[in-house]
């Protein structure tokens, strides 16, 4: 292992699970024998507010924070938050958007309007950027809050850990019913996205 | 055994594993967790006071008992509990007793960005402060040896990024608590009269003296000496931040930050060519540093308001800007935090933003309802603040203040600090009128219980305090009882109490959304026909998550008559993000709103 600290931030909208994820994703790399840190706010974040979490991971890590232009990977719940936090990627870094658009109450009331071509304005800054529908995904999996597992598994195929890492994570983290329901739709996300890479 | 912890967790285990077995605190981000995660450790008693004065004396009785004891507060909550703070500096503890404080540099939930390092100074009492998760389960164990070592009571101090960030902590197995308690009779160190404190007052300055040759060979204020050209002296999550860009210079790392190693630090002075001292807010270390005459830079480079991160770290100390997408970025809409769907709030603040009055409000989730589209509250300052402000503004309004104010305060907040301002306002003939925002909850931190709630901290039934009862036995002759998903009923009662030229109780009950989402089985949402809705807006007006606009251009799969000429649109609900409470069918005046039937 390296001196290199690896940073990813996971950017969405209070409720969807975010912080649920982070810190999923923060214990699999635990095991994994890394030195892990993750960073978020809480309090306002059941509001409906910006969430945003940092997770670095290395052979020692001191900031749980990233600075921007730094992060390795931004992954996005929501699609307007992705530009939000734009600034934080690396140049060469990797962008992924969960397609979903959840209205902030300027749009609900008419005020403003919901960003548009989000998608091409990432693209023109970023090499590496992939969209997925994760809500609806998860919605025909029949369940709406299992979005934030088929980010991970999105997410999943750019890190360095096992399947058995993250099936013992999952097995931790929820009941035997909801594990294996989550497990099921990871690894399905995880193929997909490995064979369109092939 | 590792695990990832929270800097709450940490503390809160550290303390476990130490032997102690009593806590007492208030909710109040970013402290909360660490309450909560210890109150679930066998064989410790832990509890929820009514406000963080009760909480410290609670943990001084504890201590004084000759228990380990541990009072855990937010950084404005020091503020509330600063009165027994300043003379148990005075008096000492038989067992050890440490305060916690949790700053909130950047404000993320809270009304000031106050740095509470100040306090110790300011109260004589040592201050340690960890960097991450282990250093906080460490050093909570290293605050109590030294208040029991010295007899003081001993601060540990995070902020929001340690108390709520994760990092890998090591487990130990935590020691047999030892029961030290006794009652022991000791009027001189105990009995602050003024003879007795005078003589007190002369110990605390040697104990200090002591406390300062001790910093200068505490392990945890350790010098890493790397290059000699630059020095870095900081503490607590600041120092990540520096190693994070700079890992080539020496440090000077101060894990205790009150009193400080006077030799350590000129030792450390000698070693360096230049020395930056890196904190956030206050430029507490800095001013002390520069008094011994040691030229530093600190606050000329670095900004005073707001947490750092190593990119506000580096541009200090480069001084540059490094070009970054920021600028460049297009403009999105800002998505502040806003009450829940089916929260029982909107209701009230939606009727108050209607009527001609001034709101002043408290601290809790209804504050959020100063924003549009609801406008219901015209001020925030602290805990409590709410009843003794509308008193005192309709007092010296008069006239011009009739009938036009009204003070706001929620449940757990009321109990926490505006009983005695109630009361005041009977004694000295008010006639604002107040509602006490009951939801049953101390909501905004998580939904812990409080004295009016009939649970404690560790889940046993208890007495419920009767907020009705509670306002007469005040003198408050006018108490009503409202229910804020009824609009109409609460329009009504307000205009009623508002006219009154006696102080007035109006408790608006309902329970919080998420509490409700805990015990109902089914959410019944609403939808909204389409052709019926005159796009007439009176529904948005609610700022309800769920209900947004659509002009009819936006939506051109849809064949819709429109019901006025001027008609642009229609409103549309989210079944998905609904909760069911029907306000909004409540304000519709052409029926459009009903609830999602099987055939609907």
């Amino acid at each position: 292992m390296d001196n290199s600290v690896t940073s990813i931030l996971l950017v969405g909208v209070g409720g969807q699970g975010i912080i649920r994820a982070s810190d999923i994703l923060s214990v699999a790399l635990m095991n994994a024998g890394y030195d892990v840190k993750k960073s978020e706010v809480h309090g306002m974040a059941q509001r409906g507010g910006c969430v945003s979490s940092h997770v670095r991971f290395g052979k020692k890590v001191y900031s749980p924070l990233s600075k921007k232009g730094d992060v390795d990977i931004l992954i996005s719940f929501e699609k307007m938050e992705t530009l939000r936090y734009l600034d934080y990627p690396k140049k060469d870094g990797t962008v992924i958007i969960n397609n979903e658009e959840i209205y902030p109450p300027a749009v609900n009331l008419g005020e403003a309007p919901y960003p548009a071509d989000v998608d091409e304005y990432v693209k023109q800054h970023f090499s590496d950027v992939k969209i997925i529908d994760a809500s609806e995904i998860a919605l025909q999996n029949g369940d709406h809050r299992m979005a934030n597992t088929i980010m991970l598994a999105v997410l999943s195929s750019y890190l360095d850990l096992t399947m058995d890492t993250w099936d013992a994570v999952f097995r931790s983290t929820f009941k035997e019913k909801a594990a294996l329901k989550n497990l099921d739709v990871f690894h399905r996300v995880r193929k997909d996205v490995e064979e369109r890479r092939a | 055994m590792k695990a990832l912890m929270s800097g709450n967790e940490a503390i809160a285990r550290g303390a476990y594993e130490y032997g102690v077995t009593f806590a007492s605190g208030y909710p109040g981000t970013p402290s909360t967790e660490i309450i909560e995660s210890f109150a679930g450790n066998d064989g410790v008693y832990a509890e929820w006071s009514p406000n963080e004065k009760v909480a410290l004396e609670v943990a001084i009785g504890g201590a004084l008992a000759g228990t380990r004891a541990l009072a855990v507060m937010k950084h404005v909550g020091v503020n509330v509990a600063a009165d027994p703070l300043f003379t148990v500096s005075y008096t000492g503890t038989n067992g050890g007793l440490v305060i916690i404080t949790a700053d909130d540099p950047s404000l993320h939930s809270s009304q000031n960005e106050q740095d509470n390092r100040n306090y110790a100074r300011f109260a004589k009492i040592p201050m340690l402060e960890p960097s991450d998760s282990q250093e906080a389960k460490d050093f909570i164990k290293l605050a109590f040896q030294i208040s029991e070592e010295f007899d003081t009571p001993v601060f540990l101090r995070s902020t929001t990024r340690v108390s709520h960030s994760k990092s890998v902590v090591s487990l130990e197995e935590p020691v047999e608590a030892v029961d030290r308690t006794a009652i022991r009779h000791d009027p001189d160190k105990f009995v602050m009269v003024p003879a007795k404190a005078r003589i007190r007052r002369v110990e605390v300055e040697k104990r200090m003296a002591r406390l300062s040759d001790f910093a200068e060979t505490f392990p945890e204020n350790r010098m890493e000496v790397n290059s000699p050209d630059v020095g870095i002296i900081t503490a607590g999550m600041p120092y990540n931040y520096v190693k994070d860009v700079f890992p080539g210079y020496s440090y000077l790392k101060l894990g205790m930050v009150y009193p400080l190693p006077v030799k350590l630090i000129r030792a450390f002075a000698a070693k360096v060519k230049k020395i930056y001292v890196v904190e956030e807010l206050d430029p507490f270390l800095e001013d002390q540093i520069r008094a011994l005459g040691i030229e530093v830079c600190g606050k000329d480079l670095f900004p005073y308001t707001g947490e750092f991160d190593p990119g506000v770290v580096e541009k200090s100390v480069t001084e540059t800007d490094p070009d970054s997408l920021s600028a460049s970025l297009p403009a999105i809409p800002q998505r502040p935090p806003n009450l829940c769907p089916g929260c029982p709030h909107r209701g009230l603040f939606y009727v108050l933003g209607k009527l001609d009055t001034f709101v002043t409000g408290d601290i809790g989730c209804y504050t959020l309802s100063f924003m549009k589209p609801l406008e219901g509250i015209d001020s925030t300052i602290c805990m409590g603040a709410s009843v003794g402000m509308a008193h005192g503004m309709s007092k010296a309004l008069k006239e011009k203040g009739k009938g036009k104010v009204v003070g706001v305060i929620g449940d757990s907040t009321f109990v926490h600090s505006g009983i005695t301002p109630l009361l005041n306002m009977a004694y000295n003939k008010g006639s604002a009128v107040i509602v006490i925002c009951d939801n049953s909850t101390t909501a905004m931190t998580g939904m812990q219980d409080h004295p009016a709630t009939g649970y404690t901290l560790q889940g046993e039934a208890t007495k419920k305090l009767d907020f009705e009862k509670l306002g007469h036995v005040l003198g408050i002759d006018s108490v009503r009882v409202i229910d804020p998903f009824n609009i109409k009923q609460t329009r009504s009662v307000m205009k009623e109490e508002l006219a009154k030229d006696s102080p007035s109780l109006v408790i608006s009950k309902a329970p919080c959304a998420l509490a409700q989402a805990k015990t109902r089985k089914k959410v019944v949402p609403f939808r909204i026909d389409p052709h019926k809705c005159t796009g007439c807006k009176l529904c948005i007006g609610l700022g309800c998550p769920p209900i947004s606009w659509k002009k009819f251009e936006d939506l051109p799969h849809m064949e819709i008559e429109k019901k006025t000429k001027k008609q642009e649109g229609i409103a549309v609900i989210d079944a998905a993000l609904c909760n069911g409470c029907g306000l909004c069918a409540q304000l519709c005046a052409s029926g459009a709103i009903e609830e999602v039937t099987n055939n609907g």
